[in-house]
């Protein structure tokens, strides 16, 4: 069952290096951090496994729910700093301060 | 008991570890940044939940009694608790990256070749691009 569990861990640390491709090659930055966070997500598993071929499972599932907190929180923060919504308080005073830039689409506090 | 503990924690883990290949090859072969998304966010959550409750059943191996093996219990309900997080937390952050790659402007691949995103969006901004002149007029 051990030999079984290491086999199956090295297939995941494998699967990873698709990401790795898609983290150099990605066309934008948001494909990049979609890679980023599939490999998190792919470490939170990889931990699991790591406490089960150790048998400590007890102390790698702890590391393991913490990663995934810190791979949501980090993707999460990516995206709202990608995001180019604007952060108006009031509808009032809020077109006079956005004005559009010479890309078209893209609004921007000026 | 012991060997259909074991057969059911490598269907359950084989079956996630196929589905994360399969997440993988999509990421790297899909040609739109919305398919490779979608592979992205379907393949991470259902394969991470698949194997985090293989390792789940394979914990059973040392719960016998549950006033010495409490220990055992509490790390099952630890994974169980990881596969929880998993499923809300890898579909929220999926939709709030593909909602940054919309609105930053992320063509979509149509058949026609033409940019459908670009009228989307102008539709969507028209009534703010319409109140902001009459604003700067007024």
């Amino acid at each position: 069952m051990e030999t079984f569990f290491i086999i199956a861990g090295i297939v995941l640390f494998t699967t990873m290096w698709a990401e790795i491709y898609r983290v150099m090659a990605g066309p934008t930055a948001i494909d990049r951090i979609v890679a980023v966070n599939v490999i998190g997500t792919k470490t939170t598993v990889l931990l699991v496994f790591i406490g089960t071929i150790f048998g400590r499972v007890d102390m790698f599932v702890d590391f393991a729910l913490a990663y995934g907190l810190l791979n949501f929180v980090g993707s999460l923060a990516a995206s709202r700093y990608f995001h180019r919504c604007l952060p108006y308080t009031t509808p009032i005073d809020a077109p006079e301060k956005r004005k559009k830039t010479s890309g078209g689409n893209r609004t921007e506090i000026s | 008991m012991t060997i259909a503990i074991n057969i059911l924690s490598i269907l359950l883990i084989v079956t996630g570890l196929f589905l994360f290949l399969g997440a993988s090859v999509g990421l790297v072969r899909l040609p739109d940044f919305y398919t490779r998304m979608h592979a992205a966010g379907m393949g991470d959550t259902l394969s991470a939940l698949l194997v985090v409750l293989g390792f789940a059943v394979y914990q059973l191996h040392g719960f016998h009694d549950i006033r010495h093996d409490w220990p055992v219990l509490l790390v099952i309900l630890k994974l169980l608790a990881i596969c929880v997080f998993i499923m809300v937390t890898s579909p929220a952050s999926t939709h709030a990256l593909m909602d940054a790659g919309y609105e930053e402007g992320c063509e979509p691949l149509t058949k026609e070749g033409g940019n459908a995103l670009k009228e989307d969006l102008a539709r969507t901004r028209g009534e703010d691009t319409h109140d902001s002149e009459e604003d700067s007029l007024s």
